[in-house]
């Protein structure tokens, strides 16, 4: 829908790649560096590198007392890592607050979908040490090579699944 | 230093929501091939981050508040690879991934609880499963 108005929207001679952003480009760009700037400050004032699916291991340290949780990496990073999790709360309710319509914003993809996609984003992430922001944005700002493999793969499987769920109807 | 890290992650946050990446249907609209947003967050993200990794070591010996600078953590093993073809799948399914989950709350999307709930299981069960894995070897 929204696809096809910018289609016709643009002059007839407009190039195609016009349509690569139909909903516009700069909140995208804006909101990207924003994100690699809290990264950036992060490192500057802690030196510490800020992936965020680690919360979700280092969380259980605090209940579980197999070893892999009680491993010094999840152990020392598990209070600064909640911090962390609790300020992107505060940040996006911040921006709720700034910029949102005065509705709260609605996710209607189905609980199921939700709850079954998240076992495998994190058993996956944690598996493979880093999700988008780990290996996405630490990982290739680093220059790391297996960051990039990864990225590369979770990119192709994602784009799949999300498409063959497409054809079959899911949301 | 949990200042920081919460002033940090709220700048994070901000820009998450501010991009609508808190937004799981855009996301999968990107996964879609329907609007290639995504990639303008992730690469300016990525600049942005490099030119911290890169020049802030140069300006400071250390951070202003701690002892020294971190690097990224890299191996390349079949986990790093499996294990980012198995996120990739549920990223696929959902539209959500680890650290828009929890931003989303933010904005009042109760409905990623559902998510957070399922990533907190998948890790704990990575965990369970890498710990019998790593104790299977030691015996």
């Amino acid at each position: 829908m929204v696809l096809t108005r910018h289609l016709f929207s643009f002059p007839p001679s407009a190039p195609l790649p016009m349509t690569l952003f139909p909903q516009g480009w700069t909140h995208y760009l804006v909101g990207g560096l924003t994100i690699g700037l809290g990264v950036g400050v992060l490192f500057a004032l802690t030196g510490l590198i800020g992936g965020m699916s680690s919360v979700y291991s280092s969380t259980w340290s605090f209940m579980v007392r197999r070893p892999f949780f009680q491993e010094p990496r999840l152990v020392s990073s598990r209070v600064w890592r909640l911090a962390y999790a609790a300020g992107l709360i505060v940040g996006a309710f911040v921006w709720w607050l700034a910029f949102g319509d005065g509705v709260r914003v609605v996710v209607s993809i189905p609980p199921w979908q939700l709850a079954l996609g998240g076992v495998l984003v994190g058993y996956g992430a944690r598996m493979s040490r880093g999700c988008t922001s780990g290996h996405g944005i630490c990982g290739l700002a680093s220059l790391k090579l297996p960051s990039l493999l990864a990225v590369l793969t979770f990119m192709t499987t994602a784009f799949i699944t999300a498409n063959l769920l497409a054809r079959v109807g899911g949301s | 230093m949990l200042k920081s890290a919460l002033g940090a992650g709220a700048l994070f946050g901000f820009g998450l929501a501010f991009s609508t990446m808190i937004q799981p249907r855009v996301v999968l609209s990107f996964l879609r091939f329907q609007d290639m947003g995504l990639m303008l967050v992730l690469g300016g993200a990525v600049v942005a981050t490099f030119l911290a990794y890169r020049f802030v070591p140069k300006l400071l010996k250390r951070p202003l508040l701690s002892g020294s600078f971190g690097a990224h953590e890299s191996v390349m093993d079949h986990s790093t690879i499996v294990g980012a073809a198995i996120f990739g799948i549920g990223w696929g399914i959902t539209g959500v991934c680890p650290g828009p989950a929890i931003a989303g709350l933010g904005a009042g999307s109760w409905e990623l609880l559902y998510a957070i709930a399922g990533i907190a299981l998948g890790a704990l069960l990575q965990g369970l499963m890498a710990g019998r894995s790593t104790n299977a070897r030691r015996n």
